[in-house]
C-alpha cells in the first residue's frame, strides 16, 4: 500500500526547486517591463504596472544594441558553421580513415584538452594583433573554429558507422570525399546537430575572449556590451533587465526548440560507463 | 583483417590528411603554438612597450614566477579561488545529485518538465545572470533580502560585505550550473538496474542505506567525471566577479583568472600575466590528480 507522504515530499521539493530556479528569470523578465524605478520599490513589486516597452526601445535606439545583437548572431553562426564542417571531417577521419600516426596525433589532441584556454589567451591576442585580426569578427571566431572536444564528439559517433558500408562504397570506386558526403554525413547528422547547438550556445555566451579581442562599442557581442552597460547604468535596474532579457532570449529559444538534440549530445559525451 | 588494395590505402591516407588538415592546422596554430608561446612569454618582462617594439622585452627567467608567488594579492586570489573550488564545487555537485534523485524518483510527477526547467539556467548567458543577480542581492531592494525578511533574517549586505561576497557568488554559481551535472547524473542513475534496488529493499534497506550501497557505488564513474569537470570549471572563475564586484570588496572576490586578466589587459604586464596563467594550469593539474587519486582510493 503506497503511502502518500513520500510522494508529497518528493513533489514538494521539486516544486520548491522549480520556484528557486525560475524566480530570478521571472523577475528579470517582469522588471524589464516595469517603468523606470518601479523595481526599487519597497516592498518589492512582482509585476509591472503598467507594463512598458520603454527600456527595450532605449536599448535599440539610444544604446544601439541591435548592432551588438547582430554581432553576436554573426559570430555565433559563423563559429557554428565552420566548427561543424571542420570537426565532422576531422572526427570522421580520426575514426574511420587509415593514415600513419593517426592514433598518436589523436592522443596528443586529447591531452591538449587538459590545458585551460586561459593559458594561450595572452599570446593568441598578441599573435592576432600582429596579424591585424584584433577587434574583428574573425579574431573572435578563431578559438571556436576547431575545438578539440568537437572532434572528440564526432569521432565517438563515427566509430559506430558500419565498416561494411564504407568498404562497399570503396569497392564501387567511390572517392573518399563522395563517401563522406553521401554516406557518412547523413549518418552523422544527429551528432552534427548536437555539436552545432553546443557551439552556438558556447559562442553566444562566451565572455572572456570577446572581451579581450574586441575594443569597439560597435563590435562588441551582447554579453560584452551588457557588462559594459552594467558598469555605466548601475542605477537603471529595469534597463539592465531588458538588456539581460535580450541577451538571454535567443539562446533560450534555441535550447527550448532543440532540447532533444542538445541533451542527447550532452549525455553521449558526458557519461563514461 | 580485410585486405585493402594499395591504391585504396593510398586514397585513404590522402583523404585522411586532407580531412584532418584544416582542423589540425587551426588547432596547432591557434592553440598549441600560443600555449608554448605563453610559456616563453612568462619568462620575459613583456609589457606595453614591448607590444610596439618586441625587442625591448628581456628574458627574466623565473623572475615572473617569483614575483607571482611573493605577491600577496596572488595569494588572496588563490584563497578566493580555492574557496570557490572547495566549497562551491561540492555544493554544486550535492545540489545536482539531489535534483537528479528527485527527478529520477518514480514518485515524481512531470519529471520531464522539471528536468527541462532545472536546466534552463545552464544555457543562459552568465554575464546576463550576473547582472540580474547583482540586483537580487541588493541590500535594500533586492528580492533575496525581501524573501529572507519573511523568516526574520535582517537585511544582508551580500555583495558589500567582504565575508559574504564570495558565498554570494557561490550561490549564483550553484543556481546556474546545477542543471548540467544533474543531467549527467540522471543518465548515470538510469543505468543502474532495478533489480539491485529490489534486492536491497528485500534485505530491509531503507532509503539512505539503499543510496549508499546501491546508488553511489554504481554511480562512481559518472560521479567522478562530474566532480572533476566541475572542479576544473570552478578554477576558471572570472565573469561573476568581473561583472558583480570587480574583484572586491577588499579583493575578496578576486579570482586567479580575474587577476591574470587585469595584469595582462589592464596593466599590460603580459609576461607576469602569462606566469599567472601557467601557475593556474599547474595548480589545476595537481588538483585533478589529487582528486583522481582520492576517489580511486575510496573505490578500492
Amino acid at each position: 500500500m503506497k503511502r502518500a507522504l513520500p510522494s508529497i515530499v518528493v513533489n514538494t521539493l521539486l516544486v520548491i526547486g522549480a520556484l528557486a530556479t525560475a524566480a530570478p528569470l521571472l523577475w528579470m523578465i517582469s522588471a524589464s517591463f516595469m517603468p523606470a524605478g518601479q523595481s526599487n520599490e519597497l516592498p518589492p513589486r512582482l509585476l509591472p504596472s503598467p507594463p512598458t516597452l520603454e527600456h527595450y526601445v532605449t536599448l535599440f535606439t539610444r544604446l544601439d544594441l541591435a548592432r551588438n545583437l547582430a554581432n553576436s548572431l554573426m559570430i555565433a553562426t559563423g563559429s557554428t558553421l565552420i566548427c561543424v564542417l571542420l570537426c565532422s571531417m576531422a572526427g570522421y577521419a580520426f575514426a574511420r580513415l587509415e593514415f600513419a600516426g593517426r592514433e598518436r596525433i589523436f592522443r596528443g589532441l586529447v591531452l591538449g584538452m587538459l590545458i585551460p584556454a586561459q593559458v594561450g589567451m595572452l599570446p593568441l591576442f598578441l599573435m592576432l594583433k600582429a596579424m591585424g585580426l584584433v577587434n574583428t569578427v574573425a579574431g573572435v571566431i578563431i578559438p571556436m573554429m576547431a575545438p578539440i572536444f568537437g572532434i572528440f564528439m564526432v569521432r565517438q559517433h563515427a566509430l559506430s558507422i558500419p565498416g561494411a558500408l564504407l568498404d562497399a562504397a570503396r569497392m564501387d570506386g567511390a572517392s573518399e570525399w563522395r563517401i563522406f558526403l553521401k554516406i557518412v554525413v547523413p549518418l552523422l547528422r544527429p551528432i552534427m546537430a548536437t555539436l552545432a547547438i553546443f557551439i552556438f550556445l558556447s559562442s553566444w555566451n562566451d565572455f572572456l575572449w570577446p572581451l579581450i579581442v574586441l575594443s569597439d562599442d560597435a563590435r562588441y557581442t551582447l554579453p560584452v556590451a551588457l557588462a559594459n552597460l552594467s558598469g555605466e547604468h548601475v542605477q537603471d535596474t529595469e534597463l539592465m533587465m531588458a538588456g539581460a532579457v535580450l541577451t538571454v532570449m535567443p539562446v533560450l529559444l534555441v535550447f527550448l526548440v532543440l532540447q532533444r538534440h542538445y541533451v542527447r549530445g550532452l549525455l553521449q559525451g558526458g557519461v563514461k560507463g | 583483417m580485410r585486405a585493402m588494395s594499395a591504391p585504396a590505402a593510398r586514397g585513404q591516407t590522402l583523404a585522411g590528411w586532407v580531412f584532418v588538415a584544416p582542423a589540425l592546422s587551426l588547432i596547432l596554430l591557434f592553440f598549441f603554438v600560443p600555449v608554448i608561446a605563453g610559456l616563453v612569454l612568462s619568462l620575459t618582462d613583456f609589457d606595453i612597450y614591448a607590444i610596439a617594439s618586441p625587442d625591448t622585452a628581456r628574458f627574466v627567467g623565473l623572475g615572473n614566477f617569483a614575483a607571482v608567488l611573493t605577491d600577496p594579492v596572488f595569494w588572496i586570489a588563490l584563497r578566493n579561488t580555492m574557496f570557490f573550488v572547495l566549497v562551491g564545487g561540492p555544493l554544486t555537485v550535492a545540489v545536482s545529485m539531489a535534483a537528479a534523485l528527485l527527478v529520477n524518483s518514480k514518485l515524481a510527477r512531470a519529471p520531464a518538465f522539471f528536468r527541462s526547467l532545472y536546466f534552463i539556467p545552464v544555457v543562459t548567458t552568465l554575464v546576463a545572470m550576473a547582472v540580474v543577480w547583482r540586483y537580487l542581492y541588493h541590500p535594500r531592494y533586492g528580492l533575496l533580502n525581501h524573501v529572507l525578511g519573511f523568516v526574520g533574517i535582517g537585511p544582508v549586505d551580500w555583495l558589500g560585505d567582504p565575508r559574504l561576497a564570495m558565498p554570494a557568488i557561490v550561490i549564483l554559481s550553484i543556481w546556474k550550473k546545477f542543471g548540467y551535472n544533474m543531467l549527467i547524473l540522471l543518465a548515470g542513475l538510469r543505468t543502474i538496474p532495478e533489480e539491485l534496488y529490489e534486492a536491497a529493499t528485500l534485505d530491509g534497506a531503507g532509503w539512505w542505506a539503499s543510496f549508499r550501497n546501491v546508488t553511489l557505488p554504481n554511480l562512481a564513474p559518472t560521479f567522478l567525471f562530474v566532480c572533476v569537470m566541475t572542479m576544473i570549471e570552478q578554477f576558471q572563475l572570472f565573469a561573476e566577479p568581473y561583472v558583480m564586484t570587480q574583484g572586491g570588496p577588499l579583493k575578496s572576490t578576486t579570482s586567479i583568472v580575474l587577476l591574470m586578466y587585469e595584469e595582462g589587459f589592464r596593466w599590460w604586464r603580459m609576461g607576469h600575466a602569462a606566469a599567472i596563467a601557467f601557475v593556474l594550469f599547474v595548480i589545476m593539474l595537481a588538483a585533478t590528480m589529487v582528486q583522481l587519486r582520492l576517489q580511486k582510493e575510496r573505490a578500492t
